[in-house]
């Protein structure tokens, strides 16, 4: 009995925003439900009253002053757009009209 | 001195020749590319070689050493791993996601080794994204170990390793979020530093798993990893996890003896499955240390076996949320046919991303979703905590910890592609150095009767990389180990 159904493996994918066939969820199924069943033993550590360690250092805010400064060239920033339209970058609708 | 010696140096005997204006740096860069010629047919350790830039960085080189104006890595030819940014150079992470990307901006390592007068030879292959442990899950094609060509070079940082130890360069820099310095460099027999998280700056590193990840040299010896770190070490106001704190000059805590230095052994290092000449050589290693002056003791890090499962949910969960940016719309890969956006965005990254990467990010998101966040990604936090407080506990004790740095020499390729768990476990003894933070040196320690290089692992506290160079350096002194080199020659 797999960890992971297709069923859900294929909405993970649709949340991912990667496109599957029925052949790759169904390998991508066992595969996870083998990796998943093998991190279970974490559930054997006791954990209660443990903070979770987000960093390994501890982070803090960083402040900057307000200098101007050059940003990245746009040229060759545009230079690596798949679509492009003179300085702009091209997209499909993201609303329907 | 024939040209293939001259790439057999290391960078402080190479350093010797341009300063003595016995050799220039286009000679040696014209060496290094004639290794190139000769080796990377069978090595295939490169996904771009720069051949114009390299000659053009060396001969701005050889002016700034005619100049007398010469630092310590000026005029020596390197490589970068493929997920750190060239200005003008192609950066791929050896993956169909971002073949023809070439960045408007430099990595800081690439610009403080440019500020050096490094010449760059190349960008070196790797796993897809850095998710991997034999660099056979690059899209491009998979990397062969200079020691035997039937087998893999480790990885991730595997073109690294292998363009080091077959004298395609004199050293590169990796990127370690598990142990992807550490084990390519112990399966080549090669140095590999994985610095304390925060010591380099990781502004124009492709991001993985950014509280993982971490950049590091990978050199043919100890004294060159240590003049390759205080070139790249050092905060960066453009990484706000980078640590604001002093640098001090690595090559001092070389030539040192070992008296008085405390050394533990954890026994949950020795693990199942461990093969019996990775073991011998290292409680050989441990001998040497006491041989030494250290003080050597048994100790225990009961919570070890736990890394993998902590790892295999945060380097995901981390990973699902970095990825999450390739979308086709601003560079890399897009998908033409598509009409919709979202159909569009599903096929760029169906077909964008290979194997290994689509599971880490769909194990990522899983762990990261609605009903699974706390019995998951809390969970492991929890016990990553631990896991850090473990060494803290070690470290009051000792001043260092070592071990083998991979449970096996390097294997086939293809013996491990099939299942990813079993791939998972080459980093086993390394990935709890990343889980911490703290610092750690694979250094060469023999070989196994096959002929095959064997890693030993040191471990240190935050920012103990001093004690980690004093202790491998004196053990490379004592062993000679380094002095090997592949027997890769035609």
């Amino acid at each position: 009995m797999p960890r992971i159904t297709s069923e859900e493996v294929s909405h993970l994918a649709l949340l991912c925003r990667i496109a599957m066939t029925d052949e790759d969820v169904e390998v991508m199924r066992d595969q996870m439900s083998n990796i998943l069943e093998n991190i279970d033993v974490l559930n054997q550590v006791d954990t209660s009253g443990v903070e979770p360690t987000g960093h390994s250092v501890d982070l803090v805010s960083v402040m900057r002053d307000d200098t101007v400064s050059p940003s990245t060239d746009r040229d060759g920033v545009l230079a690596n757009a798949p679509r492009r339209e003179g300085d702009f970058i091209r997209v499909r609708a993201v609303l329907e009209s | 001195m024939s040209d293939s010696r001259l790439t057999d140096l290391t960078i402080s005997e190479a350093r010797g020749l341009l300063d003595r204006r016995e050799v220039s740096s286009v000679e040696l860069t014209r060496a290094a590319l004639d290794r190139i010629a000769q080796v990377e047919e069978s090595v295939k350790a490169f996904v771009t070689v720069t051949e114009d830039l390299a000659l053009q960085h060396a001969e701005e080189a050889d002016r700034r050493i005619a100049a007398g104006d010469a630092a310590p890595l000026t005029g020596i030819p390197m490589q970068l791993k493929d997920n750190m940014t060239t200005t003008g150079v192609a950066t791929t992470c050896s993956s169909r996601m971002l073949e023809g990307f070439v960045p408007p901006y430099d990595a800081t390592v690439t610009k403080r080794l440019y500020k050096q007068s490094a010449v760059l030879m190349g960008k070196g292959n790797l796993d897809e994204f850095a998710m991997g442990s034999s660099t056979e899950n690059s899209a491009f094609f998979p990397t062969h170990n200079p020691w035997d060509l039937d087998r893999v070079p480790g990885g991730s940082s595997g073109g690294p390793a292998a363009s080091v130890a077959a004298g395609e360069c004199f050293y590169s820099l990796g990127s370690d979020t598990g142990g992807s310095i550490r084990q390519p460099a112990s399966l080549c027999g090669v140095v590999g530093l994985k610095p304390t998280y925060g010591l380099v700056s990781r502004y124009g590193l492709v991001a993985f798993a950014s509280s993982l990840d971490q950049i590091g040299p990978i050199t043919r010896d100890v004294t060159d990893a240590a003049l390759v770190m205080n070139a790249i070490g050092g905060h960066d106001p453009m990484d706000s996890t980078s640590l604001d704190v002093e640098m001090p000059d690595y090559t001092a805590s070389l030539g040192k003896d070992l008296s008085g230095l405390r050394i533990g052994v954890p026994k949950e290092y020795f693990v199942d499955g461990m093969e019996p000449s990775v073991e011998q050589s290292t409680r050989r290693s441990i001998a040497l240390l006491e041989d030494l002056g250290a003080e050597v003791a048994e100790t225990s890090l009961p919570h070890t076996s736990y890394a993998l499962s902590v790892y295999y949910i945060l380097a995901p969960s981390e990973c699902s949320a970095n990825l999450a940016r390739y979308d086709g719309v601003k560079y890399g890969f897009s998908d033409r046919e598509s009409e919709s956006m979202w159909d569009a965005l599903e096929q760029t990254r169906g077909h964008g991303f290979g194997p290994e990467v689509k599971r880490r990010i769909m194990l990522g998101t899983y762990a990261l979703s609605a009903g699974y966040y706390d019995a998951f990604y809390l969970k492991a936090q929890q016990v990553r905590t631990i896991i850090r407080r473990e060494f803290e506990t070690e470290f009051e004790k000792f001043d260092a910890i070592v071990s083998a740095t991979s449970p096996t020499v390097a294997f086939k390729l293809g013996a491990k592609t099939s299942d990813p768990l079993q791939m998972y476990l080459s980093d086993v003894l390394t990935l709890p150095a990343n889980i911490a933070g703290i610092p750690g040196m694979s250094v060469p320690a023999g070989l196994s009767d096959d002929g095959l290089p064997i890693g030993f692992q040191i471990l240190s506290k935050h920012l103990g990389e001093p004690t980690l160079f004093r202790i491998a350096h004196a053990f490379e002194q004592a062993s000679g180990w380094n002095g090997q080199r592949p027997p890769l020659y035609p």
